[in-house]
């Protein structure tokens, strides 16, 4: 790979991919502690963004087709190291990790604020690949805020790339009741779903280069960032509470004959059933 | 989270440099250690940022401390795709109407599109008082930038005070972009709305771990206060024919409607004729299915029952059924008023997208299986006896 020419693509420039990832807890299983109203993270491994992963692997495949490299970028406390390290031993260049107290609390205008100032700083990229949403907080607002922030355009749920070259890149987005075709200058930003590949394990190789690796270690004031749009301050909302909801209780196990419970079920979903299909 | 600043005496070494920061004489040292008067300290943070041994604990207030009363009324984005609203704007603007009403503001719409204004009536007699209609030929159908544009100038011109969309593909590509424009706080996926009585902010609630924990989240300092809604969530507004309306066609500047990405094509899904993400009743399918073909007899069932078909990441991830059908973490996340779980174990992830759905019942020769856990009614049972008699007994109730 390492004097590959680009197929189908002759670039002025080679290409450079940034690819922003997130470390979260790996289970969706969280408990809150009653007493200090806080998550309870304890015990609890943190893993890549499973989204994310398929932003990467994406960043790979576009990497192996036209050239060029790959960089991942992340916030978070200085652990977040690891989710580089892991994604580098996928086969990503480079890794670097955001990470300031002043960051602490970021919602995602601030995190995507910040995230934008260093791929500002980074300067000279193609395509910023975000996985769709992150799992603990599911909010899909990031890689858009990203876009804006670097008056960029965008193309979300991206479930398939049709063809790139140095200009412009056309993608298949996901929509509720079908998908679309979208044409989009570059540079841009994608935010990816499942469908669109799936990750590849590390290599032997990979995880040698991923021990190895140096990874770039930004803070705020490297970043030049305004006080006043990072962290807790920059965060236009705040949380007021959190809550545990109701467990859902289990109901009723029908027995007997299938024809038995399909008509005590029957007979159990009767008015709903003749509401909804109205 | 109430606003709080305190001295942590173990590292201040009474440098006096918050006290020469205060700009309200709060602070004085005695004995080599601050002491903040709590009766002039107006937690402004001057001194949090002076002090240089981190000895001062600031937690910011979350009350308004900005003139935000020129922020008026409750907008709501009437989503549409080929000029045909959603029906999450009409969920929309029952929720907006009530919320309105509690903040004593007017309830509007903002309908964007080519084509469009006369679907403006409709959300009249839905409970919009006014409607901000933008109809271009450029605006024919969602394109992130243009739409983007278009909503930052009417909320730039006119000053929202809430502004909700649907969190649909299109609400939360659109309001991620508009909310960092605007400086506006954005709240996803909201399954509960509600105005504090005294603030008068907007509590937005919303799932957040897969559903396992739920958040109230407010935008103290900032306007419009954004949320994306989930669908299904919020009772539809009943359309009255006789309510009265304001029609406020806006004009938009050219430059506006550049967009550097377009769509090339369309395809929509031929698989299924139902959305599971608005679908009253989902009939869904995992690994129990045991190949593709057998999902006829979920079809099949959904079709007497006019539903969507939904499917496990087990069963995306063999190849039987398209992506689009996964409910899950990693799919979608459905609220449906009947959720069919055939042959679905109901790992974590998968209840994490059913866990808002009225009525769940499970089919599972598995008396183990995690899903009866959460199941309103369950059979035990082999699922190819029981959905066929199933979809006998609903076609003969339905008369189909």
């Amino acid at each position: 790979m390492l004097f590959a020419v680009p197929d189908r693509l002759v670039l002025g420039k080679r290409m450079h991919i940034i690819v922003c990832i997130k470390q979260v807890p790996d289970t969706t299983d969280v408990k809150i502690d009653p007493k200090t109203n806080t998550l309870m993270r304890e015990g609890v491994t943190s893993i890549v963004n499973p989204f994310d992963m398929y932003a990467v692997e994406e960043s790979l495949r576009l990497k192996e087709k036209h050239g060029g490299t790959v960089t991942a970028l992340t916030m978070g406390p200085p652990q977040a190291e690891t989710a580089l390290r892991e994604v580098i031993s996928m086969g990503v260049d480079k890794g670097i990790l955001l990470s300031d107290r002043a960051f602490a609390g970021s919602d995602t205008w601030a995190t995507s604020y910040t995230l934008a100032l260093a791929i500002r700083k980074i300067g000279d990229f193609s395509v910023i690949i975000c996985g769709k949403q992150a799992s603990d907080g599911d909010t899909a607002q990031v890689g858009p805020g990203i876009a804006t922030h670097l008056d960029l355009p965008q193309i979300t749920y991206v479930r398939k790339i049709e063809e790139m070259d140095d200009k412009h890149i056309v993608a298949q987005r996901l929509l509720e009741e079908g998908h679309e075709y979208v044409d989009s200058s570059l540079p841009c930003v994608l935010t990816v779903v499942k469908e669109i590949n799936e990750p590849r394990l590390a290599s032997l190789k990979g995880k040698m280069n991923a021990k190895k690796a140096v990874i770039v270690k930004w803070t705020a004031q490297d970043l030049g960032a305004e006080s006043s749009k990072i962290g807790l301050e920059g965060s236009p909302t705040k949380v007021v509470k959190i809550f545990t909801p109701a467990p859902r209780q289990g109901g009723q196990i029908l027995t007997g004959e299938p024809e038995e419970m399909v008509r005590k079920l029957a007979e159990s979903l009767k008015d709903v059933v003749i509401a909804a299909a109205k | 989270m109430a606003a709080s600043i305190k001295i942590i005496d173990e590292k201040c070494v009474g440098c006096n440099l918050c006290v020469k920061a205060c700009p309200f004489g709060a602070i004085v040292v005695e004995n080599k250690l601050a002491r903040i008067d709590y009766a002039k300290c107006t937690i402004c943070g001057a001194c949090f940022d002076a002090c240089r041994f981190e000895a001062i604990d600031l937690k910011k207030d979350v009350g308004t401390t900005r003139d935000l009363s020129g922020y008026k009324d409750v907008w709501v984005f009437a989503e549409q795709t080929e000029n045909k609203i959603q029906s999450v704007t009409y969920e929309l603007l029952g929720e907006g109407r009530k919320l309105a009403e509690s903040l004593g503001m007017d309830l509007c719409a903002v309908l964007v599109g080519s084509g469009i204004k006369d679907k403006a009536q409709d959300l009249i007699a839905r409970g919009a008082r006014k409607v901000y209609v933008v109809d271009k030929p450029e605006l024919a159908y969602f394109q992130d930038e243009s739409y983007a544009a278009v909503l930052i100038d009417l909320v730039n011109r006119h000053k929202p005070n809430v502004l909700l969309c649907g969190a649909t593909t299109i609400g939360r590509s659109l309001c991620a972009r508009v909310a960092v424009s605007v400086n506006a706080g954005l709240t996803a996926d909201c399954t509960g709305l509600a105005i504090d009585p005294e603030t008068k902010n907007l509590l937005q609630t919303r799932p957040a771990f897969g559903g396992n924990i739920m958040a109230t989240i407010i935008t103290p300092n900032n306007r419009p206060q954004m949320a994306t809604v989930r669908h299904k969530v919020m009772k539809e507004a009943v359309a009255d024919a006789g309510r009265k309306g304001e029609v406020l066609l806006q004009d938009i500047a050219v430059s506006l409607l550049k967009a550097r990405s377009r769509r090339v094509k369309y395809e929509a899904e031929t698989e299924t004729t139902v959305n599971i993400a608005e679908a009253d009743i989902i009939v869904s399918g995992g690994r129990g299915m045991q190949n593709p073909e057998n999902f006829a007899i979920l079809k099949e069932l959904a079709s007497v029952l006019g539903a969507g078909v939904g499917a496990s990441r087990a069963a995306v991830d063999s190849n039987w059924i398209p992506y689009s059908h996964q409910v899950g973490q990693t799919g979608k996340t459905v609220c449906p008023k009947i959720y069919f779980a055939c042959g679905i174990s109901g790992q974590i992830q998968h209840l994490a997208g059913i866990s808002a759905s009225d009525i769940i019942v499970a089919i599972n020769k598995d008396p183990e299986a995690p899903i009866f856990k959460v199941a309103t009614y369950g059979i035990v049972g082999d699922l190819f006896k029981v959905v066929p008699l199933l979809t006998a007994e609903f076609r003969k109730l339905l008369k189909k």
